[in-house]
């Protein structure tokens, strides 16, 4: 191949530029390895930017009674016991450290009467836990981990899509990408790579994600052999914007809730209170008294002394609620429910979440501070992801690690909002420190074998070189209203077995797009490339849905609409590249005795 | 409803010299309810052009990537609704779009602002305590919070005059870092002294407070009176107050 390549040699190589990425080359540069940081958008844009609510840690600043054995026990039950324990322990007890830590660096969260970090209820979490800045906590995150990156000495590739990891006797040796502003292909050479590509919420028509969200971290490491897991559990967050359509998806933070805001139905009626789950029975309040009185002593700077709002159940929850309201007829005016925060001082409103004023104003002419939001769910994490070691964050190929959104483990069947800011900076950094050690062990960049890097070229340049073919803004676009209609909150084996057919002729469809011949910032062909991986990314999660035969946090079925503790309550999906996508399941090893007391004998249903 | 829209939108690249080669080119596609500026953009993409270059991330206001001139006015395409945009735009007329102009051009929408992360290393980032307990009031971080809500879409930049007609790039920061170096200089945990380089390397001077920044900031900041002119202040009382002067030879100040 006469195609002419850049070549880049570093240590460690993290691909993605989030809250994770930039954690782990932080850590990593630290240690003094050499860095590079390659991602798909330009630095301090990636989707971290948008996180809204918090990240949670046991600071015990607002309620003293919190510490990390209380956030362990709440993760675990909010992920329904499908979490890897190990890593719901690391992350409880080292989240309030990392966040200390995001301070010395510059961040400036919201303060306490005290001037201590201030911290907000959210949907599980049994006390104020979140770290925050307004509603923008995502902003603060990334700008100081990149404010605080940027002076380390590591290199930063922007806007580079990597397309394929190369390994060498079955290790990690590098990858291969191309400048999406340039065209031009790059082969770096690694001792270890870091997957922090986050999610792939893209693949579904309604999503809270950006243009990112295409899994390709998934689907990198899926074909260079990793194991996957989980991949069924989707979180569709219960509060997206409905209204106009072309903002359909766009978040709306669980921070409304945390603030005391109140969903109703068309009926005028509280509907959550009808919804709450047997586990979560005795922690919620029972009448909307008990849930007035409760805000009012939050709004108040109290310690709470009654329980909270059944609006702050767990996301599957209130989505699932959400749905059934509407399926029921007693949904909003555009298919939703209503979200009211107008009862509280309009002040409060604007300094508490004002970028919630701000979007329903400008986007969809509402001021929130008199008038309902209209909100609906929309796809916005996937809690499965590339299976990990809990203590050091490798996968199961050698010298690949992964961290954030891109591994899973942490968050089970369902993740509680504010456990993902967390569980960036908690598990980048462990990765980002293992994978320097691990990169120091090694004393030359293995050999990559030059028809691979052929085959990679080829492959990249493929679209620009059919003359005809589909837009492919036309195959994502079917694939993604595909998804929405047959994998989506409620399932069922006969849509997804549909799917999974269909799945077929659009990778098939997306094999043959075209998009016109330039290679300089040419998105038909970034977007051309995107395909194979959201084709692969949506077939994990389908078959891993079409396998679990009941319902359980982020995976609900029709045709099995109960939890079966028995069996499918203690494993979870494996999914590996064979000849063909294969699956099979497996269990964590079994839990330490000092921290299954920590749990609710009640709902863990150990001995079923 | 249906209704069409026309778009006019620059499309070009530079040639290896450097000069841009491009024209303005109209697009006409379907319209829907509650569209913003950024929707019709990927509407053309999907139907008539998908190589056209524009950049964007989130579509919420919050990432700061799609910044254009639309109709003249530099703004967030995302947050510009078309409502807004038909109300200013002459019957029949088409709407236009173009790149920000501070900035060299890479393609169509997209521009290079390489600049940007350039100038952003060249400032100290905070040094604040090693200890991890320590504490501030709100009231403190009011003031540096509205700084810290910049979202780097660099539509100030692409508006202040003296980067866009004069081309101070190398001896002046341009409003965005004048917000970033006001957020480091009132951090309550910051103990550098930045004011010398506020004055000679990042040239604070040059700035005759025309408030163009301000009003095109999508964020909200107030930049001329929350950031500049408070860091206008500070090298006037470190450089030309003689009371000042007078009071750090006794070393009653620092």
């Amino acid at each position: 191949m006469d195609e002419k390549y850049i070549i880049h040699e570093h240590d460690v190589v993290i691909i993605g530029a989030g809250g994770a990425g930039l954690r782990a080359a932080i850590e990593a540069s630290k240690s003094g390895v050499s860095v590079a940081m390659i991602c798909k958008s330009m630095l301090g844009k990636a989707h971290t930017v948008m996180a809204e609510g918090g990240a949670a840690a046991a600071l015990g600043n607002k309620d003293p009674r919190d510490n990390w054995k209380i956030h362990f026990r709440d993760t675990m039950k909010g992920g329904k016991y499908l979490n890897d324990w190990r890593m719901a322990k690391i992350h409880a007890q080292q989240a309030p450290d990392r966040i200390r830590e995001l301070e010395t660096w510059g961040a400036v969260f919201d303060r306490t009467e005290k001037g201590l970090t201030n911290q907000r209820n959210f949907g599980g979490h049994t006390y104020p836990r979140l770290a925050h800045i307004g509603d923008a906590t995502g902003l603060e995150l990334i700008r100081t981990l990149q404010e605080k990156g940027v002076h380390m000495g590591m290199d930063i590739f922007m806007e580079f899509t990597v397309r394929k990891i190369f390994k060498t006797d079955g290790k990690v040796s590098g990858c291969f990408a191309y400048n999406r502003n340039d065209g031009t292909l790059h082969v770096f050479k690694a001792k270890t790579i870091v997957m922090a590509t986050g999610g792939a919420t893209r693949c579904w028509e309604v999503c809270s994600g950006s243009w990112e969200y295409t899994g390709e971290g998934y689907a990198l490491a899926y074909w260079a052999g990793a194991e996957m897991g989980d991949m069924e559990f989707i979180q569709f967050h219960p509060t997206g914007m409905i209204w106009p359509p072309s903002v359909k998806g766009i978040l709306v933070t669980e921070g409304v809730r945390g603030e005391g805001g109140m969903l109703t139905n068309s009926e005028g009626n509280r509907f959550m209170f009808e919804y709450v789950p047997e586990m979560y029975k005795d922690e919620f309040a029972e009448t909307e008294e008990e849930a007035l009185e409760w805000v009012s002593e939050i709004v108040s700077g109290k310690l709470a002394t009654v329980r909270r709002p059944p609006e702050l159940l767990t996301r599957d929850v209130v989505a699932k609620a959400i749905n059934a309201e509407r399926d029921a007829g007693r949904s909003s005016e555009h298919g939703g429910a209503y979200l009211d925060i107008s009862w509280r001082n309009p002040e409060e409103v604007k300094k508490k979440l004002p970028g919630m004023y701000h979007q329903f104003k400008e986007l969809a002419a509402v001021d929130i501070t008199t008038e309902k939001m209209e909100v609906g769910p929309t796809a916005h994490y996937v809690m499965g992801g590339i299976r990990v070691d809990p203590e050091t964050q490798e996968t199961t190929v050698p010298r690949m690690y992964a961290a954030g959104e891109a591994a899973t483990g942490l968050h089970g069947a369902n993740r509680l909002g504010g456990n993902s800011l967390s569980d960036l900076i908690v598990f980048g950094k462990i990765a980002g420190d293992y994978a320097a050690k691990r990169a120091k062990e090694i004393e030359y960049f293995s050999i990559i074998e030059e028809s691979e890097i052929d085959k990679a070229i080829e492959d990249t340049l493929a679209p620009l070189n059919r003359e005809s073919g589909e837009n492919p803004a036309k195959v994502v676009e079917d694939l993604r209203e595909m998804m929405q209609n047959k994998v989506r909150i409620i399932r069922t084996e006969s849509l997804l077995k549909e799917a999974l057919l269909d799945l077929n002729e659009l990778e098939i469809r997306g094999k043959n797009t075209s998009s016109g011949s330039s290679r300089i910032y040419n998105p038909g062909w970034h977007q051309s490339l995107e395909i194979d991986a959201m084709i692969d990314v949506s077939r994990m999660c389908t078959l891993a849905a079409l396998h679990r035969e009941e319902s359980r946090g982020g995976h609900t079925r029709e045709d099995f609409p109960v939890p079966d503790y028995k069996y499918w309550g203690k494993i979870n999906s494996v999914i590996t590249q064979k000849d063909v996508m294969a699956i099979e399941h497996r269990m964590y090893p079994p839990m330490d005795e000092d921290l299954k007391k920590l749990l609710d004998a009640d709902d863990f249903h150990e001995e079923e | 409803m249906a209704e069409d829209i026309t778009f006019k939108i620059f499309r070009g690249e530079p040639d290896n010299d450097g000069n841009i080669i491009g024209e303005m080119v109209d697009y006409t596609v379907p319209m829907d309810d509650g569209m913003v500026v950024l929707d019709v953009i990927h509407r053309i993409q999907a139907e008539h052009a998908p190589d056209l270059a524009c950049r964007w991330n989130c579509k919420a206001g919050k990432c700061g990537s799609c910044s254009a001139e639309v109709n003249g006015k530099p703004r967030l395409m995302c947050m510009t609704r078309m409502e807004d945009i038909l109300e200013e735009t002459e019957e029949g007329e088409p709407v236009l779009v173009k790149p920000m102009q501070a900035f060299p051009l890479t393609r169509d929408l997209v521009t290079d602002t390489s600049w940007a992360y350039e100038m952003n290393k060249k400032m100290v980032p905070i040094n604040g305590p090693e200890e991890l307990d320590w504490n501030f009031n709100q009231r403190e971080a009011n003031r540096i919070q509205e700084f810290r809500s910049c979202i780097e879409c660099m539509l100030c930049v692409n508006t202040c005059h003296v980067l866009r007609e004069h081309e101070k790039f190398d001896e002046f920061a341009g409003p965005r870092f004048f917000v970033r170096l006001a957020g480091l200089e009132m951090h309550p945990l910051d103990t550098e002294n930045r004011i010398p380089e506020i004055k000679e390397d990042f040239g604070i001077g040059y700035c005759n407070i025309t408030r163009c920044c301000t009003d095109v900031c999508p964020a909200g900041i107030n930049i001329t009176d929350n950031a500049i002119i408070p860091l206008k202040e500070r090298v006037v009382t470190e450089y030309y107050d003689p009371l000042a002067i007078l009071a750090k030879k006794l070393g009653i100040r620092k």
